[in-house]
């Protein structure tokens, strides 16, 4: 994955292209941006636009709080965040921790947690740190690159509307989960979080750098403009996108069949689409449990997590969630290069295919396409 | 006898539609007539003229029913909006995002700027996130005196739990005597949606109440002693009054109508329904007699609401659509020649390629009177298979499932279409076709619908689903069925995620018919 050019400054006009390419980055989970999108459109819009600092300007003396929502998305959507949770949060773990905090990061930028720490940044007159711990979205809190390098989640916050604080040191990410989820329920199913929160040093080493300009870089191509400014026609997005990414586009296809349960928190099930256009004939399953986690192509492996599956619908390039894929859809199945530290043996083991139950080995989406002769856009970029 | 006749009546932004129906539900007569700036005027003069074309005696009508795109307008152009205080129960939570936020500044004007974020609110759980503070209300209350034509009240998972909403709603009336909407009564959850949703319902209560004055007014002047009712976006009518509380529900009834009418017309219950008109063709779903509802958050004049829309999918090929032979071969549309047809087509003497003049060449399709224009076959033959290529996609986008479906075909441009399409089970094209939308107003048929969360006992969910039959049952009744009719056609059950398990979301709906 090829890393962002930023502005220096976030303005609410970079919020709407920044929410886009975070739900594609989503891969069909992480909830819908768009009320995190008004929250920092507006809290901008008061208090001036948000400095964006890069992973590598980080020094030692930083202290970077990772910051967003945790919960149901049925809550968020309707009993909607108290501005004032937002400085609660970030007050408590510089009371807890003793240290004050100099930046703000997404601990995840697929999905609504690519909004709140902007949010959080405008209206403590903090930086955003241009990166997050998972370069996409999982559903579990242990699946960061934190964790990946031996790092515990520290001391963890949830705050909530009301103004209780909830502190806690849990021994390990899976802790860290349960304990989690067992507040936020009894804090009314939404709270906000922090957690891995860590000096620059750390933050240097285990942070996956330009995740938000990657993110306004997709949504900035998907709303019909390259990254020279060129205008792009609609039915160009899809591939121009995927050159910018080197991205695979897997598959064109129509939705034939779905099925789907929630289970938990987890929304869990099948798609499978029949091809249209070039892939006529051909016909690929997508498994997903929140996210887009495994696509196959009459039968063989196209593409698995850690590497990211997005479902885009055909005509626009415009990103299709999990729940919302319908019978009937035309949409392009494309599938982006995870960053490299989840191609690691811990990275695979924590969120590779055996980790959601798949029986399949993880081999690299692009060694796939090149195998198969899948067209790639390879050969055009180049 | 009287009340045997029904008329109905669908004012588009063209033409208002009229058609006398008899007990039966068979068609006496239907007539076009322009739609007027003052939009009683058409609907008055489609009612003389249809009531001059049927010969029936205006005290034999019983049921008149209108159908309007008024209201749509309204919101649209941001105009005859009446002036909207917003009263929002959720602090200390929901502060992040306060009411109006995400609007058009030019339709925030319209409806001034009133809102106020109260106390008051519930958890997901059925748990008090604050008491509502009656003493902050009042207060509201008179700042927003003489400033405001209607309220919305709007409280946090209201939807599960409305006693905060009535209370506050009891109050505004006392201390303001203006109308007030309630959101638990309007939409279901999403804060912002359903609070848009009320905000637009409550600036349109004027607009309706004017539209409907005219209505009432046409009627009682040429002595129709009918009861008055209106088409809302399920396919249902409302009573009058019903109407006048809830005027955001007859934003999207246009295609509802048609789509409704299609059904009567063929007698499908089960089908698409193709409405092909001189630009657009315009699919929605029959299910169980009823139009299919979007999921998708609907965007009305810039805002998007969560009220219940038909699933209607907009592509552009018609009539008028304009063929072209270019480089990479030929093209249909999108643009149009649209009204302009009968002068600019090919086949009427003009020197445009339409669709139609295509449909003309190869055909699929004759009109009385015309000779097929002269179009080389080629282009023809690649037209033709590329206008049912646009057909049978949109069509096969639309299907509820893989197998093949009835299709109704409905509108002025239908016959572009062939005789046969791919996973079509039955091509219909239904007598008094361009009609349909008056028809669809018509029909009489009145339901009520309630989407509520409750607590449940896993092991036990009857009560519950009673409860909300009970509750789908009341609102049809008050709607204007007749009780001895209603029934309870859906109750769906949805589990609501990250709860502690025992939260379940429990959709039903009731229909009935008309009360004599």
């Amino acid at each position: 994955m090829t890393s962002g050019t930023t502005a220096p400054f976030l303005t609410e006009a970079d919020i709407d292209e920044i929410a886009l390419g975070a739900a594609v980055l989503g891969t069909g989970g992480g909830g819908d941006p768009h009320v995190g999108s008004l929250i920092a459109k507006r809290l901008i819009r008061l208090h001036g636009p948000v400095p964006l600092v890069a992973v590598d300007e980080l020094t030692d003396d930083d202290f970077v709080i990772p910051i967003g929502g945790i919960g149901a998305p049925s809550v968020s959507v309707e009993r909607i965040q108290a501005e004032s949770e937002l400085l609660a949060a970030l007050h408590a773990i510089e009371r807890a921790v003793g240290r004050k905090a100099t930046a703000v990061m997404p601990i995840e930028v697929g999905g609504g947690n690519s909004m709140i720490p902007i949010a959080a940044a405008a209206l403590a007159g903090l930086p955003v740190v241009d990166g997050d711990a998972m370069g996409r979205a999982f559903p579990e809190a242990q699946m960061v690159t934190f964790h990946l390098a031996g790092y515990g989640p520290g001391t963890t916050v949830l705050v909530d509307h009301h103004g209780n604080e909830v502190v806690s040191r849990p021994v390990d990410g899976g802790w860290s989960e349960r304990i989690a989820r067992a507040v936020t329920v009894e804090m009314g199913g939404g709270a906000t979080m922090i957690d891995y929160a860590y000096g620059g040093e750390v933050v240097r080493e285990c942070a996956i750098p330009g995740t938000l300009g990657l993110a306004q870089r997709i949504g900035r191509i998907l709303r019909g403009r390259d990254a020279d400014g060129r205008e792009l026609r609609d039915d160009e997005r899809i591939d121009a996108l995927c050159a910018d990414l080197d991205a695979v586009r897997l598959f064109d296809g129509k939705v034939a069949d779905l099925q789907r349960s929630v289970d938990g928190g987890f929304t869990r099930g099948a798609a499978e689409l029949v091809g249209v256009g070039a892939d006529r004939g051909s016909a690929f399953r997508l498994d997903c449990q929140n996210e887009m986690l495994l696509g196959r192509r009459d039968g063989v492996l196209a593409a698995v997590t850690p590497d990211l599956i997005a479902v885009l619908d055909l005509a626009t390039g415009m990103p299709i969630t999990t729940e919302s894929l319908r019978y009937g859809a035309r949409v392009a199945v494309i599938a982006i290069p995870c960053h490299d530290k989840w191609r690691t043996p811990i990275g695979l083991e924590t969120a590779g295919p055996a980790h959601f139950g798949y029986d399949v080995e993880w081999v690299p989406v692009e060694d796939i396409a090149q195998r198969s002769g899948a067209h790639t856009t390879d050969e055009e970029a180049a | 006898m009287a009340g045997r006749y029904r008329i109905g009546i669908d004012v588009g932004g063209t033409n208002t539609d009229a058609v006398i129906l008899d007990e039966r539900l068979d068609v006496v007569a239907s007539v076009k007539r322009p739609t007027t700036a003052d939009t009683g005027d058409g609907v008055a003069a489609a009612i003389d003229a249809v009531l001059a074309a049927s010969g029936v005696d205006a005290a034999l009508i019983g049921h008149a029913m209108l159908g309007t795109t008024h209201c749509t307008n309204a919101i649209v152009e941001r105009r005859g909006l009446g002036r909207v205080g917003i009263l929002r129960l959720g602090a200390p939570a929901t502060t992040a995002v306060p009411p109006l936020e995400g609007w058009p500044d030019d339709l925030r004007a319209a409806i001034g700027d009133h809102a106020h974020l109260l106390a008051g609110g519930f958890e997901v759980d059925g748990r008090v996130l604050s008491p509502i503070d009656e003493d902050a209300v009042r207060e509201a209350c008179a700042r927003m005196r003489g400033e405001v034509d209607a309220v919305a009240v709007v409280g946090v998972f209201a939807p599960i739990d409305e006693s905060q909403e009535e209370r506050v709603a009891e109050i505004v009336t006392e201390e303001l005597g203006v109308p007030v909407s309630r959101s638990a009564r309007i939409g279901s959850l999403g804060l912002l949606e359903r609070e848009n949703a009320t905000v637009l319902n409550a600036a349109l209560m004027q607009t309706l109440r004017q539209m409907a004055a005219g209505f009432v007014a046409a009627l009682r002047e040429r002595g129709i002693p009918a009861t008055p009712y209106f088409g809302q976006n399920d396919g249902t009518l409302m009573q009058l009054e019903y109407a006048l509380e809830f005027p955001v529900l007859t934003i999207g009834c246009g295609p509802t109508n048609s789509i409704r009418g299609a059904a009567h017309l063929s007698g499908a219950t089960d089908a698409l329904v193709v409405d092909i008109g001189g630009t657009t063709t315009d699919i929605g779903v029959l299910v169980d007699g009823f139009p299919r509802q979007s999921a998708h958050a609907v965007e009305i004049g810039g805002i998007r609401t969560n009220f219940r829309m038909p699933d209607v999918l907009s592509v552009g090929l018609g009539g008028g659509t304009i063929i072209r032979e270019t480089a990479d071969g030929t093209t249909v549309g999108p643009d149009s020649v649209g009204y302009r047809l009968p002068q600019e087509g090919l086949a009427f003497g003009g020197s445009t390629l339409t669709a139609t003049d295509i449909a003309l060449a190869v055909g699929g399709a004759e009109i009385d009177g015309l000779v097929a224009p002269a179009v080389p076959g080629a282009v023809g033959a690649a037209a033709w298979a590329a206008m049912r290529e646009i057909l049978e996609d949109s069509i096969d986008r639309m299907k509820p499932n893989a197998a093949p479906v009835p299709v109704i075909l409905v509108g002025g441009g239908g016959i572009i279409a062939p005789t046969e399409l791919d996973g079509v089970a039955e091509l219909i094209r239904p007598d008094h076709f361009g009609a349909a939308n008056a028809v669809g107003a018509a029909l009489g048929e009145v339901a009520g619908q309630i989407e509520k969360i409750y607590r449940v006992d896993p092991t036990d969910q009857r009560a519950s689903r009673a409860d909300a039959a009970a509750e789908a049952t009341a609102r049809a009744r008050l709607a204007g069925a007749d009780p001895a009719t209603i029934e309870v056609v859906a109750v769906e059950e949805l589990p609501v995620a990250y709860s502690d398990g025992t939260a379940v979301l429990i959709r039903a709906r009731a229909v009935g018919r008309l009360a004599a």
